[in-house]
């Protein structure tokens, strides 16, 4: 917001949508995931662990609510009057929705969270002081916080398995705040080469470590603003839009066989991950 | 009856008010020593997380903040008072102020050096914290302007500066008069420097009085605007039961409250405690007490406004928060804070208690519990119930570290607020001076009148 925005047309501000203002040139990352593929195996947040250099914080910490799980999967029991084993539930990979307005960094006291001109929502651990504002004002609550020194706690990355950490990624120190980045060391170096090259990225050169390791292949992810990508067809095909704040999907039987929706939308947050599930009046 | 007693010698006022600084009775050491002790608590619980790692304070990953942000908005709201009675009053010319607005004003400075240390306990890395601040720097990389956070900084620094130099500037005749009083000494020459070789010339009184009521106009705004400063770290955010349009007031009417329930317990121990009875009078004890129930009333209405407006404002999730503190986990402490916040201060309603010390002493404790509670209410419940259904099974309860720190806090605010009454007069000497001075004016108008009033009677 600047100084004139406040003088001249203050009324404006927030009508505007944040996408609009600075347009994604030529990247934009995005990501859609299909819940009707998913099958809840967590093989994305075991792969992410792996890829991220994520501490596995132990049996008590996690049963604690310290786990830092940048990708979780959220199970969700039906509630039909049936008992487990014949009881359904249903699955969500919940990660950082990288949002285009979000929440977390306005609030962050000395910036250390910002957007980048991709559309990545960016964490800059060496300038977080731990307030923790912004996991108190994320809606997805997508945030884990680093309460503990885990690079020197016993049997976080037990002997030799230190051995397996990612050395494209840092390991973060206690009192740091830290979240999903879509992979950004590999959307690095895909950028890197295709600069080097003279080209854009295209697609299916940068694949997250979740989108690696989904069996059903319920995760895309890409280039939003490249028009051949599969995940710009996709949100095309769900008639999801980043600038848009509600999406209205028809609910009634026989209705569209629209599936696409955001979480949170109402919120306006305008999170870069589309979900593929159609959105059941019983489930509302 | 009469705030004060207008017979009261000025060579008395200089010898009661400077015996403070020699002989209290012995309950001051009892204070002191227990406050030294609770001040090791928080400081032994400081060491274990610093060298541990937040982890040690039992929050998780969706609960982040805890009793440190509540209590940082506690003491915040408590010094309040001190700008109140030194500063609003001042300019209303409410004379009864003056006894008791020295210590007001210390717990002011007081309260916001304790609160300023909770922004550091809370923090992951409080070795960084000076990232907050504008700093000038190679890199140019400045703090984050939009964050309310950040206002937060510079409104508590700006409110603590402004407020430590009205502190000091209303004592310089008081700090003259310790100078000319006191044998040689270390205290000697710590007042010498300090009252800036005042002389109580008339040009010197001229010019005290402008700074004087310069910083009081100054610092007015200044409290209103810390204390909504702090709101807006909550109604500015999206969660639900934060994002309230009406929290500014609603934490400034708070603030008041409890800073002056805050003043009616330090009267109590003051009075007794450095023998101040002749001018911490009953009567000036009455208008504190009046006033804490007026304050009391208005926050109970913006409360309830508070409610209303998020039960009849169609947004489930704050609905869902709302009526999740009046059944869930923390239902028994939201519903001690309405009744602590609420209903005890109907008990000053009554002329009865409004001197009875053993009641108000009890009554001011409850007060400030609720208003701590307050606190604790509007910051806890919104994590374990805010929009994300997955977050709603994670109940999580304080740890012993995070009490320890609430627990060593009032320490360290006893702590210094009872060596600033030993080494600096916590009763305003120049101006009791005044008000017996005024005080006995009025008499003496009063018995020339009524004698004419006599005479005329005679002749008729």
């Amino acid at each position: 917001m600047s100084v004139s925005n406040l003088l001249e047309n203050w009324s404006d501000f927030r009508h505007t949508h944040p996408v609009d203002d600075v347009p994604h040139n030529p990247y934009k990352w995005a990501m859609s995931i299909d819940l009707d593929a998913c099958s809840g195996c967590n093989a994305c947040s075991v792969a992410c662990y792996a890829e991220n250099n994520l501490p596995v914080v132990g049996k008590d910490k996690y049963a604690h609510g310290y786990a830092m799980h940048w990708m979780r999967i959220e199970r969700y029991w039906d509630e039909d009057g049936r008992d487990f084993p014949d009881q359904g539930a249903q699955f969500l990979p919940m990660m950082c929705q990288q949002c285009e307005a979000a929440p977390c960094e306005t609030v962050c006291p000395v910036g250390a969270t910002n957007h980048t001109p991709d559309g990545i929502n960016s964490q800059i651990y060496n300038r977080c002081i731990g307030s923790r504002y912004c996991e108190a004002n994320c809606p997805y609550k997508v945030r884990y916080f680093n309460w503990y020194d885990y690079p020197t706690t016993d049997n976080v990355w037990p002997a030799e398995m230190n051995q397996q950490l990612n050395p494209d990624v840092t390991v973060r120190g206690k009192g740091v705040m830290e979240k999903c980045t879509f992979c950004i060391q590999r959307v690095t170096v895909a950028k890197n080469n295709a600069k080097n090259e003279g080209r854009l990225v295209h697609d299916g050169e940068v694949w997250t470590a979740c989108q690696q390791a989904c069996p059903t292949g319920a995760i895309t992810f890409g280039n939003l603003v490249d028009p051949e990508s599969k995940v710009h067809k996709q949100w095309q095909a769900q008639q999801v839009e980043l600038a848009k704040d509600a999406q209205t999907k028809d609910k009634e039987e026989g209705g569209s066989e629209l599936r696409g929706y955001r979480i949170f939308e109402e919120l306006r947050p305008y999170p870069s991950v589309m979900y593929l599930e159609r959105v059941r009046e019983s489930a509302v | 009856m009469k705030d004060i007693s207008e017979d009261i010698a000025w060579a008395k006022i200089n010898t009661d008010v400077l015996k403070s600084l020699e002989n209290p009775r012995k309950l001051y050491w009892v204070i002191l020593l227990i406050a030294i002790a609770m001040v090791g608590v928080a400081a032994g619980c400081e060491v274990y997380q610093y060298n541990t790692g937040m982890g040690v304070s039992n929050k998780n990953n969706t609960h982040v903040w805890g009793l440190y942000i509540a209590t940082f908005i506690f003491w915040i709201g408590m010094s309040h008072s001190g700008t109140l009675l030194s500063a609003i009053l001042h300019l209303m010319h409410a004379d009864w102020r003056k006894p008791i607005y020295r210590f007001a004003e210390a717990m002011t400075t007081f309260s916001l050096m304790t609160a300023g240390l909770f922004v550091a306990v809370h923090l992951g890395r409080v070795w960084q914290i000076y990232y907050a601040l504008p700093y000038p720097n190679g890199r140019q990389v400045w703090p984050n302007f939009q964050s309310p956070l950040l206002w937060d900084a510079m409104a508590i620094f700006t409110y603590l500066s402004s407020s430590i130099l009205f502190l000091y500037v209303g004592m310089i005749p008081d700090l003259a008069i310790c100078r000319d009083h006191l044998h040689p000494g270390w205290r000697k020459t710590l007042y010498t420097a300090l009252s800036l070789g005042w002389e109580g010339t008339d040009r010197q009184w001229r010019n005290f009085r402008v700074t004087y009521l310069t910083i009081a106009c100054f610092l007015i705004p200044l409290a209103v605007s810390v204390h909504s400063i702090v709101a807006s770290d909550f109604a500015m955010s999206q969660q639900p039961g934060w994002h309230i349009t009406s929290f500014p007031p609603y934490f400034v009417a708070g603030a008041l409250y409890s800073g002056c329930a805050a003043i009616i317990t330090l009267f109590i121990i003051l009075r007794y405690v450095f023998k101040f009875e002749e001018y911490m009078t009953l009567p000036i004890l009455k208008k504190i007490v009046r006033l804490t129930f007026a304050i009391a009333m208005v926050w109970t209405y913006l409360n309830l406004i508070e409610y209303a407006s998020v039960w009849y404002g169609h947004d489930q999730a704050s609905k869902d928060v709302l009526i999740q503190k009046a059944t869930g986990v923390y239902a028994p402490f939201w519903w001690m804070m309405n009744f602590c916040g609420s209903i005890v201060p109907l008990i000053l309603f009554f002329k009865r208690f409004q001197t009875h010390i053993p009641v108000l002493f009890a009554v001011s404790l409850l007060l400030n519990m609720g208003m701590w509670l307050e606190r604790w209410m509007i910051v806890a419940p919104t994590f374990s119930h805010g929009y994300y259904p997955w977050t709603w099974d994670h109940d999580q309860w304080p740890s012993l570290v995070q009490w320890g720190m609430v627990f060593g806090s009032f320490g360290w605010f006893t702590l210094l607020f009872m060596v600033f009454c030993k080494v600096f007069p916590s009763v305003s000497m120049y101006e009791v001076k005044e008000m017996v001075y005024h005080r006995s004016q009025a008499t003496k108008k009063l018995e020339v009148t009524g004698n004419l009033a006599a005479a005329g009677k005679g002749a008729h």
